[in-house]
């Protein structure tokens, strides 16, 4: 058990003798065709507050997971007070003294916040011992100024009280290593300021804290030592001393600009998709109040909008695909106002959207690639007359889909979830694009594919642009940004912060817009 | 020693064969069971085949029988697969039958009308009844297991309260209702047997169903929302217009079977017109597969079951219940080998949780 009183001074160290709380050696672990981490080295000691940096899919959170248990590697070991363990899952991890503070917060909303501490714990005799539950919360209190009325229900707690939730649960047991994952990312201002005083408490105590984040002065602010990962690899390993510069670490992140990919120059058309005084939420909700959105999609371009997830992006493209209703504002096709936007009536104006939740919510898993090469169109001609289908134009459709984008199993009859990731996208990507959409909302379109699957789909929406279709291209990718995008836009808390010409626009300026680094404009607007 | 459940492929072959073990293993412990009860389980399946097989009459009383769980489990059948999780059978039955019971005492009909009014307004009877729970579902997301099922509890004390006030059978003073009239009986399709026009109705909507989701534009529709109702959404399917028309559909299912029963098994409404129908429904259902034409057997075999039951408890005895027992093992059954049919058990030995270094 730790003690609140202990001295920090004497266990402080984490280097000499005494072994790192910590230490992955070699970690590999590949997900399909995608390698998320590459022979990743990572050590924590005692005391430490170490940064983890980097775009999405860098591999941070994944490597996380395995030190927790969540994920065993392919190779690689890990080891805790230099004992190599084998994790089987999160239990062995939390008993071997790890923790995780996720994004969102996992507790039981009809139960009081005592109970929640004391489920899962050991009973005594049988019994639930409250008593003993309240002098522990008692204790974290005075050590680490962390509290919570423990008869309040979870139900009538704000975000930030359900995170100090986890991190009292964690600490209700003994922790020596707790991993923060983008923690900060659902917290006021001043909740992160807490959140900051209860980290420091904790470092003080010896613990060692793992820290994931995107937002550059945080991780400045808070971290003793700033780990940057790109593409599955550590790429740097910097204590930080003062010489961190925000500039300085989003160029490590986000790399060189990439080579765009080459296009035939031709001039944008009209504006076909336009949205003015758009609001993603409605006002008064949990949400900030974001700036509205203006915004607008020519024919012919190819807009990137990047950003690090959670930043509104899929509500945004759920909005423009009408999925999802906006709080405020107005959207224009073809300059005219859409009065009651619905999927259904986006897809008469024009709009096709490609989600990146693909097995959720773009296709249906269950039924088979040629059904789901007209999901969205079956009540149409002519695959249905007079409200019966018409299987052998259907099957027809599906074998000329599958033979143009070449997709493997080329079975119509295979449930879709039996596909791989690549051609599962192959499949929404002809399905969508077959009817000549003339705005299209593609979202991650290249998330976790391989090499040349991700060059199909690239390829694909070139052509798309050719033909005169506007597209809008969300992204967490920036290499994928940059290769594609005619304009780069950025989301950040829900707005869009930057609206530039693709060849006036860098990486660093980019980067360090997506981590609200710089609201102002990086580049001159379009 | 843990056990562990692992996903494996799933092959054509354990899927077709995946009902037939189920059936085959709720037999044996049925079997288990009758012994159990005394007696010798050989010959006790012996009497029920005869009873359920054994010659014309038997066959037809069979069939006659599973005519209303076939309805029942064409009403299961479509809510499933939209996930409506409609457990409320048994109630739209029960309605079903008292609007057919009500419409079949129509003086003020012509004759030749009178049958299709009944079937018409059992339909209908069941469709509304649905149509509650599918509302308060899309409307204000209340659960349909809880409302479908309550439904049921009130359907029928409704009818109690009818039979044994305003519709006790007048000369009799029984809690039945009145007779409907002799020209509103059900005509019957084979000389000599009970099986009537309830039974046609049934096969013929075994065939729409299949038709339906197989081939339309409808019943594509109830796969898409059943199967991800997200999906559905972006798809840019009204997807609570779906479970609405499902449920309207499901509830004139279940209704169309009680028609059966009070126009061509008992001429009036008695407490027990359903003995269970629309629960049996789900179990004929899953027994089936959900496919439309895997209704027809399962249907029979729950009827062969509750057949030979009756008989073997007259003749050595055994408590008719065996019949309800052999019901629930077989869902028991068939929902593990669903799980069987695409996963295998894997025992685990001793446990390590600190390798060496």
């Amino acid at each position: 058990m730790m003690k609140p009183s202990s001295d920090p001074a004497g266990r402080r160290a984490g280097h000499g003798d005494t072994p790192p709380l910590l230490e992955l050696r070699g970690i590999t672990k590949t997900f399909g065709d995608v390698t998320a981490n590459r022979g990743v080295d990572f050590t924590l000691g005692a005391g430490e507050v170490v940064g983890l940096l980097g775009e999405n899919g860098a591999g941070k959170t994944t490597l996380m997971n395995i030190a927790f248990g969540l994920y065993r590697p392919d190779a690689g070991t890990i080891r805790i007070d230099g004992k190599a363990v084998n994790l089987r899952s999160t239990a062995d991890s939390i008993e071997l003294g790890l923790n995780m503070v996720h994004q969102h917060a996992h507790s039981v909303p009809t139960h009081t916040v005592l109970e929640n501490l004391m489920v899962g714990l050991p009973a005594h005799n049988g019994f639930l011992d409250r008593r003993r539950a309240t002098a522990r919360l008692e204790q974290i209190r005075q050590a680490y100024g962390l509290h919570l009325d423990p008869h309040r229900p979870v139900s009538t707690l704000a975000v930030g009280e359900k995170q100090r939730l986890d991190i009292i649960r964690a600490l209700y047991r003994k922790v020596k290593v707790l991993i923060f994952d983008e923690p900060t990312s659902v917290l006021t201002p001043q909740e992160t300021q807490g959140l900051f005083a209860a980290i420091r408490a904790l470092q003080a105590d010896g613990v060692g804290i793992v820290y994931i984040s995107h937002k550059l002065n945080e991780v400045r602010e808070i971290t003793s030592r700033v780990v940057v990962m790109r593409a599955g690899e550590v790429v740097a390993d910097r204590r930080n001393d003062g010489a961190l510069t925000n500039a300085g670490l989003a160029t490590l992140m986000c790399g060189e600009e990439p080579e765009r990919i080459a296009r035939k120059n031709h001039e944008r058309g009209e504006v076909r998709l336009e949205v003015a005084n758009l609001r993603l939420h409605a006002a008064g909700g949990r949400h900030k109040g974001a700036d509205p959105i203006d915004f607008a999609l020519h024919a012919g371009e190819i807009v990137g909008l990047a950003g690090v997830s959670g930043n509104g992006q899929v509500r945004f493209a759920e909005i423009l695909a009408g999925v999802e209703r906006a709080g405020s504002g107005e959207i224009r096709v073809d300059g005219k106002l859409v009065a009651a936007p619905s999927p259904r009536r986006m897809q008469a104006l024009g709009v096709a959207y490609i989600p990146e939740d693909r097995i959720g919510v773009g296709l249906v898993g269950a039924l088979s690639t040629g059904e789901n090469l007209v999901i969205s169109r079956f009540g149409d001609e002519p695959f249905s007359r007079l409200g019966w289908l018409r299987l052998s134009a259907i099957r027809d459709f599906a074998a000329r889909q599958i033979a143009d984008y070449d997709v493997r199993p080329a079975n119509p009859d295979i449930a879709v979830s039996l596909l791989s990731g690549g051609n599962q996208q192959k499949v929404i990507v002809a399905r969508e694009l077959s009817w000549s959409p003339r705005i299209l909302v593609i979202a991650q379109p290249t998330r976790g594919l391989d090499v040349n699957s991700a060059a199909f789909v690239h390829r694909a929406l070139l052509r798309l642009r050719e033909q005169n279709c506007a597209i809008l291209l969300i992204s967490d990718d920036l290499d994928e940004i940059f290769q594609l995008s005619d304009r780069i836009a950025v989301m950040y808390e829900n707005t869009v912060v930057i609206d530039t010409p693709a060849e006036t626009a860098t990486t660093i300026g980019i980067g360090l817009a997506m981590t609200g680094a710089a609201r102002q404009a990086v580049g001159q607007p379009a | 020693m843990r056990l562990t459940l692992e996903p494996r492929q799933s092959s054509r072959l354990r899927e077709i064969m995946m009902p037939f073990t189920a059936v085959a293993a709720s037999l044996v412990i049925c079997g288990l069971l009758i012994a159990i009860a005394g007696a010798d389980p050989f010959s006790g399946f012996l009497i029920m085949a005869d009873a359920a097989f054994g010659g014309k009459f038997q066959i037809s009383e069979t069939i006659v029988r599973a005519s209303p769980m076939i309805l029942t489990g064409l009403a299961a059948l479509v809510a499933l697969r939209a996930r409506f999780w409609n457990i409320g059978g048994e109630g739209q039955l029960i309605a079903g039958a008292m609007a057919a019971a009500w419409m079949g005492a129509n003086q003020s009909l012509p004759a030749p009308l009178l049958i299709p009014a009944m079937l018409l307004a059992a339909a209908a009877g069941g469709a509304l009844l649905a149509a509650i729970p599918a509302i308060l579902k899309t409307r204000l997301r209340v659960d349909e297991v809880v409302t479908t099922l309550m439904l049921n509890f009130i359907v029928l004390y409704i009818m109690m309260a009818l039979l044994s006030g305003p519709w006790k059978d007048p000369v009799s003073g029984w809690t039945d209702s009145p007779d409907i009239l002799p020209q509103a009986e059900f005509p019957i399709l084979w000389a000599g047997t009970r099986l009537h026009l309830g039974v046609f109705v049934a096969l013929l909507s075994v065939v729409i169903v299949g038709l339906v989701m197989k081939r339309s534009v409808f019943g594509f529709s109830i796969a898409v929302v059943g199967e991800n109702p997200r999906s559905a959404r972006h798809a840019g399917l009204d997807v609570n217009r779906v479970i609405i028309l499902v449920a309207l559909m499901s509830g004139a299912f279940a209704g169309l079977a009680g028609a059966g029963e009070v126009g061509g098994v008992q001429f009036q409404v008695i407490a027990s017109i359903s003995s269970g129908y629309g629960y049996a429904g789900i179990i004929v259902a899953m027994l089936a597969r959900l496919s439309a034409v895997g209704i027809v057997p399962s249907a029979l075999f729950l009827a062969a079951i509750g057949t030979g039951a009756d008989e073997m408890s007259r003749q050595i005895g055994v408590p008719f219940f065996i019949a309800d027992a052999v019901q629930g093992i077989s869902l028991i059954a068939v929902i593990v080998a669903m799980t069987l049919a695409n996963h295998r058990i894997r025992l685990h030995f001793g446990r390590s949780r600190q390798a060496e270094p």
